[in-house]
Formats: structure tokens, sequence, C-alpha cells
């Protein structure tokens, strides 16, 4: 053996995971403020889990109790309310966060080559943390919970010849009740936390194969000096590490905002129907999914049913998440970064953010004409980005992408 | 299976048409105007509910002691003011009335009203009891403007009599507070603590910040640079 | 200075004092996730002091109640079973509660308020078996006619007497604890209060 190595270094790379993903781990030094999210994913999923860990301690997944047992958190368990409203808190700010972190993606390009992997396996993640924030908001077992698992589910139902089949399965009973609740709890608390950090592993080691994209979209692998070491990079830590810890206090102060000044934050973090017991019997008089997943529920409700079946708008809804997953090859363009792409994708990007708002906010709205028409506009204009991406990538002028990133 | 499939089918229709039927009733609701703050009209709205509201509605998910507790009642006086079940002070407040009993007096069972303000907010709760009136089609006699057909009677006509109008409605606010702080025991802690956790993470970002700038140094001035 | 040089005391003194407070901060956040392991209010409440009426308990007869989860035995002891607990002495490890087993109250032989009425929380001081009632005397298999009645544990063999004092040689370390209580009235005990505390 080696005995220039530490004790522990014999036996565990330590030094070389320290140094391959830190201290010699470069990165480009124009990151700016879209380039804090990753880091600040990353915290909130290490908060969800240890925030959850203590809620489990308390929790009843069992129909008869488990709307009492939060109830229990909020008042007779010591700091209960405050373990709580992180986690219910955290699951809001972890779909802001992510949004954050995948609209940083179209603005710099971070999808295209050769970072088409790391993209993927973020939409995968995304699609597990919808999966893993709806069934948590099943578990306080209010009217909302109820409900919006019932229609949610009741989506299965529709799948052509084995729907109804499905269906009985997925709840392990006729309707939404006792069985269904303790499988999320179980799905919630294990399955789907654990592919959660897994995916989340194999995403930071696909990023750190290929390294950082920045706001320039320049490879800084391309210039390296006579070291080896890229003339546009830095370490990460220190640089990148203190960096990060200014965005998680700046993060924490308004994230305690909320928590502390306005957990429920007015129904849209905690619905006001979700503080009645789940009762089968009777539907609240207005229910929608929570903000995060709103977007794809107005695509649902904008596609009509066709054949008698709702089975389109459920194709339609997942399609509009599995589109993500071919934006990497539907991007033509030449360049990566915003600052130097033509118009035309400047133009179709403002509007994909803007029908997607507009889409979110939709989905929290009862359907009225009008609205109806609104989502089906914004719909067709969600799904125009991505079909029409291949045509107006490849038009317009780009600028010129400097060879070495810019400096402010 | 078929009755299944049409049941899922009505769910889904009703989901793509609509969900649109707002709360029955409707109308402006009049601002409560609570202070969680403030000890007086909690005690009050407390002795108020216990008096007035408690024998047919329970507030399940609170305990007779926390209410001292937090409301800085003395658990003699809790058990001599507040309590009539004879109850143990450790245990929740649960209304005296049967299930059965309900049923037969009102057509229904009085809710719990342990988390009514987080369901319905506290301007319903205050509108709602200043919100009878007169009607006599009704088995109680008595109608309310925003919950149409309430099946409660207006247990607060007494005072509405007795008080004048700024006295009542004090009453009902502090009833209303009460209630308020039922929902949310943890209200009364937390915006304060909020603020202390601000000032903690305000002090860290300083010096985080300065750390930062600190060694960026480095980055901006070339002290770290890939040797070209 | 012109703003280029590298401080490095600066350097060292901001990242120490960053650490430090972010540590703090550390500690802060624990303090609510420790504290939420505590005694739930629910908790509390059921461990609320227990009332039990002995107006019908019989010389030898031992009741049994659920204080803060434990078993608490009420049992009342005969003049006969009282002056037979002064013999003892020798056989046991502790016979003069030098251990803080009991409240002050109860720090005598009989080890409670009244002489004839003990209150006991039946959990063993070795492993929290909670043992048997034997007041039968002489009984043979718990060593014959030197037996004056008490308590076996079934678990690992320790032997009590009627006043809740472990037998020299048991693997139970300490007598049994005597709870907190008083009389509320000749034939109400409260479990869970000291008498001036009420």
């Amino acid at each position: 053996m080696d005995n220039n190595k530490s004790w522990i270094d014999q036996r565990f790379p330590l030094t070389k995971v320290w140094n391959e993903h830190l201290a010699e781990y470069y990165t480009p030094r124009n990151f700016n403020f879209w380039y804090f999210f990753g880091s600040l994913a990353m915290l909130v999923l290490v908060m969800q889990i240890v925030t959850g860990i203590f809620l489990t301690m308390h929790f009843k997944p069992d129909a008869a109790n488990a709307f009492a047992s939060v109830e229990y958190i909020m008042r007779d368990v010591d700091w209960g309310w405050l373990i709580r409203y992180l986690h219910s808190t955290g699951a809001s700010a972890f779909f802001i966060v992510i949004y954050l972190h995948m609209y940083r993606g179209l603005l710099y390009g971070s999808y295209k080559a050769p970072r088409e992997l790391i993209w993927i396996l973020g939409m995968v993640l995304y699609i597990a943390l919808m999966a893993e924030a709806f069934m948590g908001y099943v578990l306080p077992w209010g009217q909302m919970s109820y409900w919006g698992a019932q229609v949610i589910i009741s989506l299965f139902g529709s799948v052509p010849f084995i729907g109804p089949d499905l269906l009985v399965w997925i709840l392990g009973d006729y309707a939404v009740g006792d069985p269904a609740l303790n499988r999320f709890f179980s799905l919630h608390v294990i399955a789907l936390p654990l592919i959660l950090v897994v995916l989340v592993f194999l995403h930071i080691v696909a990023l750190h194969t290929v390294g950082s994209n920045n706001p320039d979209g320049v490879e800084i692998k391309k210039n390296k000096d006579k070291d080896g070491i890229p003339k546009d990079g830095i370490p990460f830590h220190p640089y990148y590490s203190v960096k990060d810890i200014v965005g998680v206090v700046v993060f924490l102060m308004i994230f305690s905002a909320v928590v502390f000044f306005a957990p429920a934050m007015n129904g849209y973090f905690l619905e006001h129907a979700n503080f009645v017991e789940a009762n089968p019997l009777k539907t609240p008089d207005h229910i929608a999914p929570l903000w995060y997943l709103t977007p794809f529920y107005s695509v649902l409700r904008a596609i009509p049913p066709m054949f008698g079946s709702q089975f389109p708008g459920v194709v339609g809804m997942f399609a509009a998440l599995l589109i993500l997953l071919a934006l990497p090859w539907l991007d033509r363009s030449k360049v990566k970064s915003i600052r130097y792409r033509s118009w035309p994708y400047k133009v179709a990007l403002g509007i994909f953010v803007v029908s997607f708002i507009i889409l979110g906010w939709l989905g929290m709205q009862p359907v009225t004409p009008v609205n109806a028409l609104l989502a089906r506009i914004f719909t067709a204009a969600y799904f125009g980005f991505f079909i029409l991406m291949p045509w107006f990538t490849s038009i317009g002028k780009t600028k010129e992408v400097p060879a070495r990133v810019t400096e402010k | 299976m078929k009755k299944l499939l049409k049941t899922t089918t009505s769910v889904l229709a009703g989901l793509t048409l609509s969900f649109s039927v707002m709360a029955a009733g409707g109308g402006a609701l009049d601002h409560a105007n609570t202070d969680i703050n403030d000890q007086k009209s909690l005690q009050n709205g407390a002795s108020l509910f216990m008096n007035y509201c408690s024998g047919c509605h329970s507030i399940e998910f609170m305990r007779y002691n926390r209410i001292g507790k937090d409301l800085n009642i003395s658990d003699a006086d809790v058990e001599k003011d507040l309590m009539f079940s004879g109850d143990k002070i450790g245990n929740p407040i649960t209304s005296s009335m049967s299930k059965e009993g309900a049923e037969k007096w009102f057509g229904t069972t009085p809710p719990d009203l342990s988390l009514v303000s987080r369901s319905k907010g506290v301007d319903w709760i205050y509108t709602y009891l200043r919100g009878f009136y007169k009607d006599d089609t009704r088995p109680f006699g008595v109608n309310n403007k925003i919950l149409i057909n309430a099946s409660m009677p207006d247990v607060l006509w007494e005072l509405k009599q007795n008080k004048s109008a700024e006295d009542f409605d004090q009453d009902v606010r502090d009833i209303t507070n009460f209630l308020d702080y039922v929902g949310e025991p943890a209200k009364l802690v937390r915006v304060d603590l909020g603020y202390k956790v601000l000032g903690f993470l305000f002090v860290l970002f300083i010096l985080s910040y300065l750390l930062k700038k600190e060694y960026w140094k480095d980055v901006k001035y070339g002290k770290w640079r890939a040797k070209d | 200075m012109s703003g280029q040089e590298i401080d490095l005391k600066k350097r060292r003194f901001l990242t120490n004092a960053t650490s430090v407070v972010g540590a703090v901060g550390v500690g802060f956040v624990a303090w609510p996730f420790l504290s939420s392991w505590m005694p739930s209010a629910r908790a509390k409440a059921a461990g609320a002091p227990v009332d039990v009426d002995i107006s019908k308990l019989e010389s030898g007869q031992l009741v049994r109640v659920l204080w803060r989860k434990k078993p608490v035995w009420i049992f009342r002891r005969d003049a006969a079973t009282l002056s037979d607990l002064k013999t003892l002495d020798s056989e046991l490890t502790d016979p003069n509660n030098q251990e803080d087993q009991q409240p002050a109250y109860a720090k005598n032989t009989h080890r409670s308020i009244k002489a004839e009425v003990a209150v006991i929380v039946g959990v063993c001081t070795h492993l929290g078996c909670s043992p048997t009632y034997r007041p039968e005397l002489g009984a043979a298999d718990l060593g014959g006619d030197a037996w004056k009645g008490g308590f076996y544990c079934p678990c690992h063999g320790s032997k009590f007497d009627l006043a809740g004092r472990v037998y020299a040689g048991a693997p139970a370390p300490t007598n049994l604890i005597v709870p907190p209580y008083h009389f509320v009235s000749d034939s109400l005990i409260r479990i869970g209060i000291d008498p001036k505390a009420s």
C-alpha cells in the first residue's frame, strides 16, 4: 500500500472524491443568479427527508386516524407545528426551486449536447417528484387530499380496456380509502424518496462527467492551460461553496418568512378545504390540485373527451410531461445560450413561459367557457413550443459566440 | 364493474366540465378585525365559547389545560370557569351532546369547531355569528344571511338584546378571535419566533456574504487563474 | 491596501465566524426536532395523576392501576406482615432505603405514608418486568419457611418483600420504586402528586 496516503485513503477514496468533485472540480467562473437553484434543490431535498422522517414518527397512515394525527402533530407534539410547516412549505419550495432550475436550462441551453442525459435524468426526477408530492398531499386526509386523489386516480380508469381493473388494483378497494392511503404512505416515505436520491446521484454523476454549462454556453473544457485546467474554470470549492452558502442563507430567509408568517400561503400551500376531514359523501365546492401540478391539470381539462372517453385528455397530460424529454433533439440551434440566440427563439421561449404560467393559473380556476377556450389556446402554445422548435431554432440570425466566457 | 366504469366516467366528466359551483349563499363578508395577541379578547372569547357554544360544538383537538397555559388562565380558574362537564383538565374539549340527540333536535350533528377558522376563515365566522335574522318559516325562527337555512338557533340572541351593538360586535369578535386561536394555537408564538429566525439569518447572511466577497477577490484580481 | 492583496487573517476570521454562527444555527434547528421526542400533550394527559378508591381494599388484597403506562400496586398489609418486615433486614440489599427509590415521606420500614397501605410501582428494577404478587407465607418454591410473603420476578428471579425491598443476591440492584402519592381522603389515594404539592 501507498504509505503516503492516510489510513482512510488507503481504504476509501476520500481525498480522491473530494478533489474530483469539489477542490479540483473546475466550474465556469461566470455563473449568475440562475445557477443557485441546483444546490438549493439539493438543500430542499435534504430538508424534506429530515422533516419527513420526524413527521413519520407521529403520523398514523390510517383513514380513521390520519387527519387527527396531523392535528396531533400541530398541537400536542412539542414543536410539531414547525416540523409540519417546514415540510409543507418545503414541498412548494421544492417546485419553485425546480421550476427555476429548469428555466435556467432553457435559458442557457443546458440540455444540449453533451448534456442530454443530465436533462433526461432531471426530467425523470421532476416526474418522480410530482408523484412524491401528489402522494404526500393525500396523507393528511383532508377533503382536498381525498377528492384530489379520487380525481387523479380516476384518470387511470380511463385507460382503454383495462382501465376499471387498473383503478381497482391501484386503490385496493372500490374507492379511495384506507388501502390507498396506506400504500401511498409507503410509496411517499420509502419508495419514491429512494428513487429520488438515486436519480439525484445519477444527475450529478452525469453533470460532473461533462461539466457545467454557463450563461455564455461556452465549453470551458475546450480551452485548457498546460496543466490541463480549463482557463475559464475555478475550483468549485472554495469559490462556489462559499457563493452557494450565500444563496442558501437568502433562500432560508425567504423560506422562513413563509413558514413563520404565512404557512398556508392563503390557501396556495395548504388549501382551506384540507382543514376539513375527508368525507366520501361530500365533494368540496371547488377542487383543484396544488399549484405546482395545475399546468398539467389544465392541459388535461383543455382536451375534450373523444369517442365518449376522457382518455385523450390523460394522454395529453402525460404527453405534456414526456415531450420535455425530447427537448435536446428538438433544438436545432448551433448556440446554447439565450445571449446569442436568434430572436425567434427568444419570442418562442417568452410565449412558452407565459403559457405555462397561465395554464397553471387556469388549473386553479373553475371552468367557464372563457377559461376553457383560454386553456385550449395555451395548451396549443405549450405543445407548439416543442413541435415548432426544430423550425424556429434553425431560422433567424444568431450572434457569434465568444471563445471564452465573458466577464460582467 | 359496469357501475365502477360509470362512476369513473362521471367523475371524469365532472372534472372536465366544471367544479365551479361556488359556496352556497355567498355575499360579501364583514371584516372580523381580530387580534390574536389581544389576550383579554381571547379570554373573553374562551369564556363565551364555553358558555354559548360548547354545549353543542366540540373543539376536540384542543385541551383544556392548553387553553389555560396559552391564555394565561390558571388551572384552577380553567376548572372553575371553562369546564362544565366534570372532565379532566388534560382532556380534549368534547361536547356533552350525544350524536343521536343532535340528529333528533337539529337534523344534523353540530360540527367540531377546532379548525373552522382555517377552513372558513375568521371573516366568515364573524359574519355568520352576526348574520342571524328572524324567519318564522325556519324551525328555530331564525335564518342566516350567509349560511342559508342554517340548522343552528341564534344562540347569542340574549347577548344581542342586552348589549349595545358595539359591545355585541366585540363579543362576537372575541369568540371569532378565540376560534382563530383554536384553529392554530402555534399562531401565538410563530410570528415572534419568525422575527428572531430572520434576525439570526440576517447576521449569517452578512457573514457569509463577506466571506464570499473575500474569497472571490481571487477570481476578480486573478489570484486564481489557470496558467496561460 | 489596494484591495488586491489576500488578507489571510481576515479570510480565516470570516471562515471561522461563519462556521460558528452556522453551527449555532444548526443547533437551534436541532432543538425542535429533538424536543419532538418528548412526551406529547396527549402522553402527558394520559400520564396525569390517577385516583384509587381503597375503601373496599381488604387486608392482603392487591389492586393494580396504570399510572404513566406502568403498573402501580396498592395493597393492604396486616399487623403481622408489618412486624415481619422488621425481621428481614439482614437478608436485604438496602433495608434502610439508602438508595433514592422513594419520596422522603416513604423513607421508613414500611415504605409508605400509612403503614398498612403500600403503593409501589410494579416494575422490577433489574430489567423492567413486572413481578408476581406472592403473599403466601412459607411458599416452598421461594425458600420455604423463610419466605414472609412478597414479590417474585419471573424474568430473572429477583425477590422483594412486602415493602418492595429487594432481597440480597437477586439480580435487581435496588428496591422497587414508590411513586409520589397522597391521601385525598381516608379512602382515596391520588397517585402522581406529592402530599404537600396538592
